[in-house]
């Protein structure tokens, strides 16, 4: 069973929590729309939070260097445990106005190759690379179809896939379609406990499958698609604990629990031989699927 | 007055009411054109490949009929036919998704893509045709599957892998599973870079979602069909999210032509010569002598090839990239 641990022994309960959450059935209906509640919440920590946590010393980076700079999606560099660490992820904003400006985590093609261009340093300069993905999905635009929304996911994938250096991505809050899935093509993959990981967002799911905007629950009760459920489907490697009600009731807690797992995953990555790790994240994303034969 | 006039001796040139309403398909007629209402027999369409001979409407296509079309009839090899879908989420949305599947497969698809190695005038590749007949073409676990084989074939024959996609996007109804036959098709397209062979795209009538958003990004040679809608999220969606009125043209292939993101629009019926002609150029030469060597070394790696090898800069590059793609990591004599 893989579920993280603080290094200091802290956290003994959460995990005993998660382990639970692990072990029994499928989790279903109700259950589900409170983690998805949890996962949205307002005042759940975003990249931005957990960055001045983790790394004091931080340097932000803007724009793709061809058309423009995307407040969506955040990337930088930093000091991370005595050594540069660089991190990508989705930013929601937290009031109406922010949230705007953020345009509500929902990242254009120049959010992405502005994430494509920390990767190509990253790879450069042997920096291990962590995502943070928050987003209901990438932002259906006009501007951003014509600027290839679709090629610059696409295109972010296969840069993570092919980077030689160790990379993490952890679904913070609600990881939708492959606007999520463009920073999601790591070594490890993981969740916190309240994150849902999905294939579309359950309004989307309601509008198109239901025909009826007003059945979301319904949609969400169907993809069942909270963390516990994604480690037993494979989809996530492991899932860290939350603070007692979440990560929104401590934004320091919710971030000691994600450094202790970052530390002892990035070490352990940085361990393995590049040509094994990179083989490893293949095969990891090579596997998944269920199906069967005629 | 007189616009009023022209049109009425327009329809009356094609023989129709003047009152009669602006189509007159009638639903599963899908053998008349809905852009300008000619009808044809199944001969015809097949001998035009499913084009509208009178104004050049692509109809479309099951995956199927694409492979005949492209072997010109000589037939094709399946892979990973035996491939069904599962129902990993016990998924019910309006229909449980199992009768979902067993409707489309009523209809003689087996899924949204089929995979098979064939030639195309005379030159071997391996190609992956999607269904959009099949649950909107949609990609679950066995279209990311099939589309993996694809392309371990395409390398296990050295040929190019080409696709052909009609899609809606990922299957909502297996969920994040489906999405992740997105990374899955990354996987396989990174296998056949390293390969060093050539993928080439045709984006044919919708391709849009996450298959827009993976794999058929990813060509390097991309073709559009005429007509073509090709987006990550289609025009309805835009409107309904951001209120934007869009050009009727929105996302259509001449469209996307003009904005970069396609390198030709390409007329069906030209499409077995121009995908071969294609392969004509990509076509590496007959291998010289050191790289006959270089591929004797990472077949067995003897101790005498790879003496050779040191003394060749270009050929030690090749086979650090060959050992380093191998699980064995590191060649020794045998």
């Amino acid at each position: 069973m893989s579920v993280s641990t603080h290094p200091s022994g802290r956290g003994g309960r959460f995990v005993r929590r998660i382990a639970g959450k692990i072990a029994g059935a499928e989790v279903v209906s109700g259950d589900i729309w409170d983690a998805i509640q949890l996962a949205r919440h307002q005042d759940r920590p975003y990249p931005l939070d957990y960055i001045a946590r983790l790394m004091p010393d931080f340097e932000e980076i803007h724009g793709d260097r061809a058309a423009g700079d995307d407040p969506a999606i955040v990337a930088g560099i930093g000091r991370y445990h005595g050594a540069p660490l660089a991190i990508i992820g989705q930013q929601k904003g937290r009031d109406a106005q922010d949230r705007a400006y953020r345009n509500f985590g929902m990242p254009s093609p120049e959010g992405y190759r502005k994430g494509m261009r920390l990767m190509e340093l990253c790879d450069r300069l042997q920096i291990p690379l962590v995502t943070l993905i928050d987003t209901p999905g990438a932002f259906p635009g006009a501007q951003a179809e014509e600027h290839g929304q679709g090629g610059a996911i696409a295109r972010s994938m296969m840069m993570m896939l092919r980077l030689s250096v160790p990379t993490v991505a952890v679904v913070i809050g609600e990881g939708s379609s492959g606007g999520a899935l463009a920073l999601g093509v790591a070594d490890r993959v993981v969740m916190l406990e309240n994150a849902t990981y999905s294939v579309i967002s359950p309004e989307g799911a309601s509008a198109i499958l239901w025909r009826d905007a007003a059945k979301a629950k319904l949609a969400a009760a169907a993809f069942k698609p909270i963390a516990a459920n994604c480690y037993r489907w494979g989809i996530a490697d492991a899932v860290v604990p939350e603070p007692e009600g979440g990560a929104h009731t401590s934004h320091d807690e919710a971030a000691r629990f994600l450094d202790g797992y970052l530390l002892r995953t990035i070490r352990e990555l940085q361990a393995i031989p590049r040509v094994d790790r990179n083989r490893q994240r293949h095969e990891r994303f090579r596997r998944l699927g269920a199906q069967r034969e005629a | 007055m007189s616009r009023h006039q022209i049109s009425v001796s327009i329809d009356r040139l094609r023989g129709k009411r003047a009152d009669a309403g602006p189509t007159r398909r009638m639903p599963g007629d899908d053998r008349s054109c809905p852009k300008c209402e000619s009808h044809f027999r199944a001969d015809e369409m097949e001998r035009n490949c499913y084009v509208c001979a009178v104004c050049g409407y692509h109809f479309p296509m099951t995956a199927r009929q694409r492979l005949d079309h492209l072997s010109g009839g000589a037939g094709w090899e399946e892979i990973g036919g035996e491939l069904r879908a599962a129902d990993p989420l016990r998924f019910i949305d309006l229909q449980p998704y199992t009768e979902r599947v067993q409707a489309a497969e009523a209809k003689g698809a087996t899924e949204a893509i089929i995979a098979a190695s064939l030639e195309i005038e005379g030159r071997p590749c391996v190609v992956a045709a999607m269904d959009f007949a099949f649950l909107g073409g949609s990609m679950g676990s066995v279209v990311g599957e099939r589309f993996a084989r694809a392309a371990e074939v395409a390398v296990a024959q050295n040929v190019p892998l080409i696709s052909i996609t009609s899609s809606g996007g990922a299957r909502m109804q297996e969920g994040v599973l489906a999405l992740m036959q997105m990374a899955k098709s990354i996987v396989a397209l990174d296998e056949l870079a390293q390969a060093g062979l050539p993928f080439l795209m045709v984006l044919a009538h919708p391709t849009t979602g996450g298959v827009w958003a993976s794999f058929a990004s990813l060509g390097d040679v991309t073709y559009a069909e005429p007509g073509a809608l090709i987006a990550f999220s289609g025009p309805r969606v835009i409107e309904q999210t951001t209120r934007e009125k869009l050009p009727a043209d929105f996302g259509l292939a001449e469209r996307q032509y003009d904005h970069g993101h396609v390198d030709a629009v390409v007329d069906r019926r030209d499409l077995p010569r121009r995908l071969a002609h294609l392969m004509m150029i990509l076509e590496q030469p007959p291998r010289d002598e050191a790289q006959s060597l270089a591929s004797q070394l990472a077949q067995n790696g003897t101790e005498r090839a790879a003496r050779m090898a040191q003394a060749l800069p270009s050929l030690t590059r090749r086979f650090r990239g060959q050992s380093e793609s191998s699980s064995a990591g590191e060649v020794s004599g045998s």
